[in-house]
């Protein structure tokens, strides 16, 4: 059933990069339960807005929990407590009356902060530069049905696959490692046929752009899996270590 | 002006080939000199980029996200049509053509959608190749599966996110060109200006939006992929930065746009359930294959749907089109479900919405087949709603999903402007009066990975081009527009909000110009769009600073693009006398309340010309011929 709840907002603001951040108190007054925890913010935006005040800054796009540009730190979880959840669909009735919320931006070595809890994810991009993709020219594909996967092969691609790049699992990590999100991308093209002829070369160069861009590394806290909004499993971290490993030793790059 | 379509001549199976052959090519040596502008980053934007970056061509792609990554191809749930027969159920690039033509109530032309189904096989062959993880059969061939609109088996799919894992092969794509220094990548940028030399489309100026910096970027083409206008109705499935803005910029600049009236409500959404919503969220349409939509047969049944027996049912799509049943296309779903509603038989606290009930699927193939198809989406049901779709029937309503219209372009798919071309939802070539599901992530790669790289090819290699700069004064006079409309903009200190007036904006063109039109209605409707662009410019508050990341000003820009296009789309669907698809004038309906078309007077595209800010817009319109096949009255029975 539909509630109304107020709440005490403790908000992370943070006018410029190179600026000092505070934490800013704001309330939050009737808000439905059935609010999005972002719609909870627009709430507050608006309120702010009409008082003359700056509204805080924060990202989303979809809101339906798929592209991956929402995301901040709502009492000490990325997205939130809630199991499998993005921000955009974290609702309300989660929370209780007079509660009191500490939102914060996703913090990171490798991650720039631009305002309030918006954030420079880019490195994530550059680390899909170095080698995230398999090179096939736009044209030249064979016939679909001429690579034949197993049906349990694909599935366990698409479990890694299913990665939205949010950045959660770096905001999760002691070590700010983003292993969890390489070894998505790693494992999703390496269980691929397709995706074998370069996958000593990926792995390599992947790996070294992570460690260049100042991510940490794993000491296996698992608290990366424990809060990824799409469940991805550490079990691809060990594949992705394996593929490394396989890489250094076995091929003939370096 | 006489619009060309430039349609090639000969038999239709054969137009595409001969045109690729025709169209002159550029030397590779030469294609580096060449660079080309494309805004956005979606099925169409980023496929395009990476196709003609392989090339050889120097490509500068802008994206408003963080990443080009995010864009909102993503959210696309249930597939991809691809006429590959892997069925073996009767299909073929002509019966997707056919199933497209019709779907669209004969709305859209011929030779295009030929071409679409035509090159729907390569985009499979393409995407596996990429490492796209299709769902597969035990034997390790792709699994299909059926979408409204068809009854053969021709959906490609990965799961519930279909669209996400089709955006990123071409976001991986995209990457290695990146790393490749062939795709120069401007994120978190927002068109605010075309700029046109002797002409022709040269350069955009783009905004920062972490700076709020103006940007000036030259080019020898520019491509506008920048998606549909579906958030002019404030609450629809779009992503928030989802607008018009720059498609609409393009008109302003002499780009003719069309059909604006052709917006897709789709039949399977969540129902709204507060005013503070942000946006709805999609129930993709593949649970149309396995799902039956009914309402209580008396109108205020309150019972929940376990105390309602079978006999006290109607499944009235069902009931209505025997052969198509629940897969009719989605225009007809939406319809229907607004008539249940409209008479009373809705369910829900609202009575806004009908049951889309899967648990005779469930009872069939058990729950854990049931939850590989769907799981995903059954998941985000139950975190937007609290209940679980696995024991109650979800409530679905239409809502806001895709818009047919667009820019006008020729079969080049460049717009009246040359060196403007428009792919994907920003363009309006393929789908008529109404989309199809599963098509739009054809057409966006079939327009990007298939089209694009040859016809752009053949306009750099015609037209005579002079190197021009971001010095050149068309760049200085495009750039004081864009900075003027920002002061404007940052001047506005009234009592509403922008999003107060996005959500009033999005109710008047719901309530007048939505599922069901009539001319009383619309003509109401235009005259409340007008008082509130006035108000708007009166009394919107826009807080902060135009050198910042100002997410208000953002905004503010978009909706008052989206006050002016709301005109635009309302005078469009007053003009057009007849019924046809989406687009529903309630004076011309068959006795089955069906849309019903005037061939005779409205088989065109119409497309709009812009004519200065206090003229009406002059419409021009391009006579749809049709060689092929036959007109009918659409039947799904």
């Amino acid at each position: 059933m539909t509630r109304t709840i107020n709440l005490t907002l403790k908000v992370w603001r943070q006018p410029a990069a190179a600026a000092k951040g505070r934490f800013e108190t704001l309330h939050a007054t009737n808000i439905s339960t059935d609010m999005s925890f972002l719609e909870m913010l627009d709430v507050v935006n608006e309120q702010l807005t009409l008082d003359g005040k700056e509204p805080i800054a924060f990202d989303s796009d979809c809101r339906e929990g798929i592209c991956g540009q929402c995301g901040a730190v709502i009492n000490g979880h990325p997205h939130g407590a809630e199991k499998g959840t993005t921000l955009c669909q974290l609702h309300m009735r989660h929370f209780q009356n007079g509660d009191t919320i500490v939102v914060e931006p996703f913090r990171a070595r490798a991650f720039k902060l631009h305002k309030d809890l918006i954030i420079d994810r880019s490195p994530l991009d550059q680390i899909i530069q170095a080698g995230g993709y398999i090179s096939v020219h736009t044209g030249g594909a064979p016939e679909a049905n001429t690579i034949p996967i197993s049906e349990d092969r694909a599935e366990l691609a698409m479990d890694a696959a299913a990665c939205i790049g949010c950045g959660a699992c770096v905001a999760a990590c002691p070590n700010a490692s983003a292993m969890l999100f390489v070894s998505a991308k790693i494992s999703h093209l390496a269980l691929l046929p397709q995706g074998r002829p370069e996958a000593a070369r990926r792995a390599l160069s992947m790996v070294r752009k992570m460690d260049e861009l100042c991510f940490g590394n794993c000491s296996n806290e698992r608290e990366c899996e424990a809060e990824c909004p799409k469940e991805i499993s550490i079990a691809n971290i060990a594949r992705m270590n394996r593929e490394y490993i396989k890489a250094g030793f076995f091929s003939a790059l370096k | 002006m006489q619009l060309d379509a430039k349609i090639p001549a000969g038999p239709l199976a054969e137009k595409w080939d001969k045109h690729r052959f025709d169209l002159k090519l550029v030397n590779p040596a030469n294609k580096r000199k060449f660079t080309i502008i494309i805004v956005g980053t979606g099925l169409a934007g980023g496929s395009a980029a990476a196709s003609l970056a392989e090339l050889g061509y120097h490509v500068k792609s802008f994206c408003i996200q963080d990443t080009p990554r995010r864009a909102h191809s993503i959210a696309a749930q249930g597939g991809i049509n691809a006429s590959k027969n892997y069925a073996n159920d009767g299909d073929s690039d002509w019966r997707l053509f056919y199933d497209t033509i019709k779907g669209g109530d004969f709305r859209s032309r011929e030779a295009n959608v030929y071409r679409l189904a035509q090159v729907s096989g390569n985009i499979i062959d393409q995407c596996t190749a990429q490492g796209v993880p299709f769902a597969r059969e035990y034997g390790g061939g792709l699994a299909n599966r059926s979408f409204g609109g068809a009854q053969v088996s021709r959906t490609f799919y990965a799961r519930g996110q279909t669209g996400q894992q089709l955006l990123l092969g071409a976001y991986s794509a995209m990457s290695r060109q990146i790393a490749a220094g062939m795709i120069e990548m401007f994120p978190r940028r927002e068109m605010l200006e075309l700029v046109i030399i002797d002409g022709q489309a040269r350069g955009i100026v783009t905004r920062h939006l972490i700076t709020g910096e103006m940007e000036c970027h030259a080019a020898d083409a520019v491509v506008l992929a920048s998606g549909g206008y579906g958030n002019v109705f404030y609450l629809s499935t779009n992503a928030m930065s989802s607008n018009v803005s720059a498609a609409f910029r393009a008109y302003k600049r002499g780009a003719f746009f069309a059909n604006p009236c052709y917006t897709q409500i789709h039949p399977t959404c969540i129902p709204i359930h507060g005013t503070y919503q942000s946006k709805l969220t999609l129930m993709s349409e593949s649970l149309r294959n396995d799902g039956r939509v009914w309402v209580p047969k008396d109108p205020g049944d309150t019972r929940p749907p376990d105390q309602i027996p079978e006999s006290e049912r109607d499944y009235y799509l069902e009931r209505k089109y025997p052969t198509f049943g629940n897969l009719v296309p989605r225009d007809v779903a939406s319809r229907n479900a607004k008539a249940q509603c409209d008479a009373g038989r809705g369910v829900g606290e609202t009575g806004r919405a009908v049951y889309l009930d899967l648990s005779d699927a469930i009872k069939r193939d058990g729950r854990e087949v049931i939850e590989r198809k769907y799981g995903n989406l059954f998941q985000m049901y139950e975190k937007i709603t609290d209940e679980d779709p696995y024991q109650v029937p979800m409530r679905i309503y239409p809502a806001s999903h895709y818009t047919m219209g667009g820019l006008w372009v020729d079969y080049n798919l460049m717009s009246t402007i040359p060196g403007l071309f428009v792919l994907g939802e920003a363009n309006f070539s393929d789908h008529g009066a109404n989309r199809l599901g599963a098509s739009a992530l054809m057409q966006g790669l079939a327009d990007g990975y298939f089209v694009i790289p040859y016809t752009i090819g053949g306009y750099l290699a015609g037209a005579d081009h002079q190197h021009v700069s971001t010095s050149h004064s068309a760049f200085r006079d495009a750039l004081g527009f864009a900075d003027a409309r920002i002061e404007k903009l940052m001047k506005l200190t009234g009592k509403r909000t922008v999003n107060d007036f996005h959500r009033r904006l999005g109710a008047i063109l719901w309530d007048y110009c939505g599922m069901s039109r009539n001319d009383e209605g619309l003509k109401k409707g235009l005259q409340m769009v007008r008082d509130l662009r006035a108000e708007f410019w009166e009394n919107a508050c826009v807080p902060g600073s135009a050198r910042d990341l100002n997410q208000s000003l953002e905004r503010a820009g978009r909706v008052a693009d989206f006050l002016e296009f709301g005109e635009l789309l309302i005078l469009d669907a007053l003009e057009r006398r007849e019924s046809c698809g989406s687009h529903f004038n309630e004076a011309f309906q068959t006795e089955e309340h069906e849309a019903l078309r005037d061939d005779e007077h409205f088989c065109h595209v119409a497309a709009w010309e812009y004519r200065g800010d206090e003229q009406v817009p002059e419409r021009h319109i391009e006579p749809l011929v049709f060689e092929n096949v036959h007109l009918t009255q659409r039947s799904y029975k």
